[in-house]
């Protein structure tokens, strides 16, 4: 009986008492996506404040006018332009490759039928717990021997190593569950294995290329460590190392600048997520998911 | 089907220019890096000689080294914790609370995650800045009349660590609180309406039922968070360069300090390795909490 009334006393609250529940919560979730979206939304409308600005009136102040010199700024003598097709380049070619290697490789590891098949799996899956900072000084000795330092290709090549075990631990466990039956109606068919890999394989995964896609375009785009190390000549600078320069060369004063080259350097991680957030939120939890 | 899965000439060209690339920046570079840890100096240079064990003795009396090390401990523990604990709330808020616009909600939570860590630090620094104006924090704080608390966040030891784990906790929430909610969808209903029809308040519900059935994704949370943390590299460096005075200056900072400022190759190998190590070994002890025998 005790039990019962316990059960039923949220109903027998008055109505009144409900409301506030209600509205305290809904205060709670305004409050925690105003956590998250206020310091960006500061961002953006402090990003066209002018100099005299920032100083006369408070930080949380709205913009007077739209003061598009920080962007011009930002994007010429803060050297975003060059920055910006850099990381791109570098973000670009390494996907590529890691989609072409990774997809190959899972074929192999988890579709053909060879002997070592166990000992690599084991061996590609070692890298997910190799932290990127471990590899970094021997890396640094291997590239200044073999002359990659400072050079697109060795920066390409690093960013392809360094995403291979995440990706095929990915990229296999969708594959594992692709029907072998479907692999024997294509060699029945008349395909050969590249055949098979391309016209029937390849289709299949598309969402699982997707997700590798997504989340190795957030790594590669986000990176810093690799990039300031191994890509320390302003010609060949990635936005984020540029970005982590930025007060020396502008000045601790020149907030808007500032704050112009940080939004341009968000603004393709804002793109992609407005319209394929779905699709980013998956793939960034799949690791965690799948696991 | 037999012949074309086994054609060697595939076979080769699928995995050999992965496992070249891969063996050579993931693989060898460990192995390379506990060689170089028997070394002092630089290679290729006149003061590159053997040392024996002598950089891990040398782990033990150096101050630096010992100081970084307290500094990503407490880092791991606050952000850690932080991380998962905070994200539970939210993805609890996600389940019971939020009804309406419930996927936009979650969309706006998510989004700080996918920012660059250099643009959110950046962000950051402009947000706790006290001079030559004050940030958005501080301007808030005396907006407010909260003149007293007004001080420069990063520019002392004493808050540089707060403010720092402050930043990532922010910007890693959305994560915990979406993989945690979608283990919350994954408890079957009818469980939650039987603990409720049974009597359970919210605070019973939360600790007989939902915190047990959570507790794989929590182990998952937990070891995700904790690689992430004793990495602890990018947001210091982008946020104060590991300063004032070191207070913010991690394991990997410190690594890396050695071996590019002072070209000491062999002594920052040591450390690197160290960081693989705590790496394993604390990951296998979370895992430990996953209780399998259930």
């Amino acid at each position: 009986m005790q039990n019962r009334s316990q059960a039923y006393g949220k109903q027998h609250k008055p109505p009144v008492f409900r409301k506030v529940g209600g509205g305290l919560k809904a205060l709670v979730i305004f409050l925690v996506v105003l956590m998250d979206v206020y310091p960006l939304f500061w961002m953006i409308t402090a990003s066209f404040k002018t100099t005299t600005e920032f100083a006369t009136r408070p930080a949380y102040a709205l913009n007077e006018g739209f003061y598009v010199q920080n962007y011009v700024d930002a994007w010429t003598r803060g050297k975003m332009s060059l920055y910006f097709v850099n990381s791109l380049m570098y973000t670009v070619c390494s996907l590529f490759f890691i989609v072409i290697l990774c997809m190959c490789l899972s074929f192999a590891l988890t579709k053909m039928h060879w002997k070592w098949r166990k000992f690599f799996s084991a061996y590609f899956a070692l890298g997910i717990m190799i932290p990127g900072a471990v590899t970094l000084i021997p890396c640094f000795q291997i590239f200044k021997s073999l002359n990659l330092l400072n050079t697109r290709s060795g920066m390409i090549m690093l960013y392809t190593a360094s995403s291979i075990s995440f990706s095929i631990y990915l990229l296999a466990s969708y594959m594992r569950s692709l029907p072998d039956e479907i692999l024997e109606a294509s060699v029945i068919d008349g395909c050969d294995i590249y055949k098979m890999l391309w016209h029937i394989v390849i289709p299949l995964m598309k969402n699982a290329i997707i997700t590798v896609l997504v989340i190795n375009f957030f790594f590669k785009w986000n990176d810093l460590i690799t990039s300031m190390t191994f890509a320390n000549k302003t010609s060949l600078k990635t936005v984020q190392t540029g970005l982590l320069y930025f007060q020396d060369e502008f000045g601790s004063k020149n907030w808007g600048a500032i704050f112009a080259s940080v939004s341009i350097s968000v603004m393709p991680m804002l793109l992609m997520y407005l319209f394929l957030n779905k699709a980013v939120i998956e793939g960034m939890t799949s690791g965690a998911v799948k696991g | 089907m037999e012949k074309v899965l086994r054609d060697r000439k595939a076979l080769m060209l699928f995995i050999v220019p992965g496992l070249i690339l891969y063996t050579a920046f993931v693989t060898l570079p460990v192995l390379w890096s506990a060689y170089y840890s028997f070394f002092d100096g630089m290679p290729g240079f006149a003061n590159w000689t053997f040392k024996g064990v002598n950089n891990y003795l040398k782990l033990f009396r150096d101050q630096n080294f010992s100081n970084a090390f307290s500094v990503n401990l407490r880092y791991m523990a606050i952000v850690m914790v932080g991380q998962v604990c905070i994200g539970l709330m939210l993805s609890l808020m996600f389940k019971f609370w939020v009804k309406r616009a419930a996927s936009l909600v979650r969309t706006i939570v998510f989004f700080p995650v996918v920012l660059p860590v250099v643009a959110v630090a950046q962000l950051f620094s402009k947000i706790y800045e006290i001079q030559p104006h004050y940030g958005l924090l501080n301007s808030l704080l005396a907006g407010i009349g909260l003149e007293g608390l007004v001080q420069p966040w990063l520019g002392q030891a004493s808050t540089v660590l707060g403010a720092l784990c402050g930043m990532d906790i922010w910007t890693a929430l959305g994560f915990y609180a979406i993989i945690l909610y979608g283990a919350l969808l994954d408890i079957p209903e009818d469980i939650i309406e039987a603990a409720r029809i049974d009597g359970c308040h919210s605070f019973q519900l939360f600790g007989r039922i939902l915190l047990p059935q959570l507790q794989p994704m929590l182990v998952t949370c937990f070891i995700f968070s904790f690689t992430g943390t004793i990495k602890m590299f990018e947001s210091s460096l982008a946020l104060t360069q590991g300063g004032p005075g070191g207070a913010a200056r991690s394991l990997s900072m410190y690594m890396y300090d050695t071996a590019f400022t002072y070209q000491k190759t062999g002594y920052a190998s040591t450390v690197a390795l160290v960081i693989l190590a705590l790496c394993l070994l604390g990951s296998a002890v979370i895992r430990r909490f996953d209780r399998k025998d259930l």
